[in-house]
């Protein structure tokens, strides 16, 4: 199998906004469980829904994003971009590694989310 | 011919102390800049949205690069327009 040393990933998705809910809810959880029968681990899912996107992509000017953060093998990614292309629903996607500081960032950044929802509930 | 000192202006001629530039990544202890944060990643960005230069944002080079990266990556994916007028 592939080296197992795992390595921080950021993966954002832009579905087609003509997706309804349990279509998107399905095929994040497609991608999803491709990285974790791959090897990998999933950290954290974060779907930001429909938002309208800054220029048209697609003549389309919204789109459902959705954020993932996961830890995999290194040639996982290879196959998952294979994966996403090959999807029509995916209009755009990008896989950013993340440093220690990222992960850091984005753990405070759920931690403090987290507080405030506490505090006002 | 009046000689330099010998002219009196009305008003002192010394200009207004320009505020010392920093670096806000530095002085704040901020080490990662999120792309997907585009309310931020806006501050550096002029209204046509075109990335400001260092002499402007007032950015060290470490940094500034890390904010070019994340302001690519976030017009990728359609969070900041590429060209645009009045975004702010």
């Amino acid at each position: 199998m592939a080296t197992n040393n795992l390595q921080n990933y950021e993966l954002m998705i832009i579905f087609t906004p003509v997706l309804a809910e349990d279509d998107y809810k399905s095929a994040q959880k497609k991608f999803s469980d491709f990285i974790t029968t791959n090897g990998g681990t999933i950290s954290h899912t974060h779907p930001w829904g429909l938002r309208s996107l800054a220029y048209p992509i697609e003549k389309k000017t919204t789109g459902l994003y959705w954020v993932l953060e996961y830890s995999a093998p290194t040639d996982v990614n290879h196959k998952l971009e294979v994966q996403m292309n090959r999807d029509e629903n995916v209009m755009r996607h990008m896989i950013t590694s993340l440093d220690k500081y990222a992960v850091q960032y984005n753990n405070r950044k759920r931690n403090k989310a987290t507080e405030t929802e506490a505090v006002n509930s | 011919m009046a000689k330099q000192n010998d002219i009196k202006f009305l008003t002192s001629t010394r200009v207004e102390k320009r505020q010392k530039k920093y670096c806000r990544f530095k002085k704040m202890g901020i080490r990662y800049i999120d792309y997907k944060d585009a309310e931020f990643l806006k501050k550096f960005v002029n209204d046509q949205g075109k990335m400001l230069p260092r002499r402007i944002t007032g950015n060290s080079l470490k940094f500034q690069r890390k904010v070019a990266q994340a302001v690519k990556k976030a017009r990728q994916m359609a969070l900041l327009p590429y060209v645009t007028d009045l975004l702010k």
